[in-house]
């Protein structure tokens, strides 16, 4: 649910970067963070486990620039993506304006991504959204691994819906802003209808 | 959608702003502020600067949602307020209208006491003050301000 505030002139988004364990959320955010001017972004909180797997988000509050006279800031948040991590992922879909689903392209990764996306859509119903109706991209990530799927396989497995893809090597940056400027577009375009 | 975009005007603002102004000054606090459910600052009194609001406000939504899942889990429907105790600050964190969260910073100078006594007058005015925003947004005259934008302005945002 975006936050227009016609006090301070900004527009507030928030964008969930959804998907299994280890498929790279964290690196897209750690490189958009690392990428971004000083005065563009604010503090990148990461909640994590000792190990570094996140715990509960990560979090990143970034502004995009203005639109007629609204600054635009889009809060990123990550969700853990440990299938026992359920609970907190269901809250950090709260009031979501629009989802990247990472996929990891490997190919043993193939399940564990199908259950994440099946998950996602069950947990944006439960709040009343329809994952087909929501602005949503995919980005399909580690393409630099040699067991990496063709990229023709995972738009059949992963994007039956033929929403916007990207293939993307999240460690290295590649393919991290286009995912990211494909959703906030969409997102803004949304705005654009209304509601 | 399911929850109508939410919109802050100028004047609920200003309204909104002042409460959290003088709650901060009759509860002795040293910073008081108010976040939308899903994180988003909505207004803040008292000495911010050198806090880092836009983080306090996305973990105080963070903290208020997992503690409602707990709640959830023992049969609770919500706890309504939260008490963090350090050793110099104390947090005292409270829903508002079960949509907005009202988080008050204060110390020694002050006690827990005096604070949920200020904290539900406020509280009582935050309430009347949102339910006419609610109102507000649902009027269909309201409007949109990025009704009218293009998409040229969308990719000039990204022209770099
Ligand atoms: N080879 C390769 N490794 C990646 C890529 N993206 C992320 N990783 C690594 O995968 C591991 C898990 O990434 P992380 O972002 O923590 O995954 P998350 O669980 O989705 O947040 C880390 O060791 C990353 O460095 C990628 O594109 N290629
Ligand atoms: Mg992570």
């Amino acid at each position: 649910m975006s936050f227009i505030n016609y006090s301070s002139r900004e527009i507030n988004c928030k964008i969930v970067y959804y998907g299994p364990g280890l498929c790279g959320k964290t690196t897209n955010l750690q490189y958009i963070y690392a990428k971004t001017n000083p005065e563009a972004k604010g503090k990148m909180i990461s909640l994590a486990t000792e190990t570094e797997r996140t715990l509960f988000f990560d979090f990143l509050p970034l502004s995009l620039g203005e639109i007629r006279g609204f600054k635009t800031r889009f809060h990123l948040y990550t969700v853990p993506g440990q299938v026992f991590y359920d609970a907190s992922r269901k809250l950090i879909l709260k009031g979501v304006d629009g989802v990247v689903f990472v996929a990891d392209s490997q190919i043993e990764r193939m399940e564990a991504n199908l259950e994440s996306m099946e998950n996602l859509r069950v947990n944006l119903a439960e709040q009343g959204y329809d994952l087909n109706k929501i602005p949503y991209v995919v980005q399909y990530n580690k393409r630099d691994l040699p067991n990496a799927a063709s990229i023709e396989e995972l738009h059949r497995l992963i994007n039956p819906g033929n929403v916007p893809e990207f293939q993307s090597i999240a460690s290295t940056g590649w393919g991290v802003f286009d995912t990211l400027k494909a959703i906030a577009k969409l997102v803004l375009q949304e705005l654009k209808k209304g509601r | 959608m399911v929850t109508p975009q939410f919109v802050m005007y100028e004047e609920e603002y200003q309204r909104i702003a002042a409460v959290c102004e003088r709650l901060c000054r009759d509860a002795n606090a040293n910073v008081v502020f108010l976040v939308d459910k899903n994180g988003q600052l909505l207004a803040s009194a008292g000495q911010t600067d050198n806090l880092d609001t836009t983080s306090l406000a996305s973990l105080t939504a963070g903290n208020i949602a997992a503690t409602g899942g707990l709640a959830k889990l023992i049969g609770e429907k919500e706890f309504s307020i939260l008490f963090h105790e350090g050793e110099r600050d104390n947090l005292h964190i409270s829903i508002v209208g079960g949509r907005v969260i009202l988080v008050v910073i204060f110390d020694s100078r002050s006690s827990l006491g005096l604070v949920r006594l200020r904290v539900k007058r406020a509280s009582g005015e935050l309430e009347a003050i949102l339910e006419a925003l609610t109102q507000k947004i649902q009027d269909p005259a309201a409007g949109s301000p990025f009704a009218e934008i293009t998409d040229e302005d969308i990719d000039n945002l990204f022209n770099d």
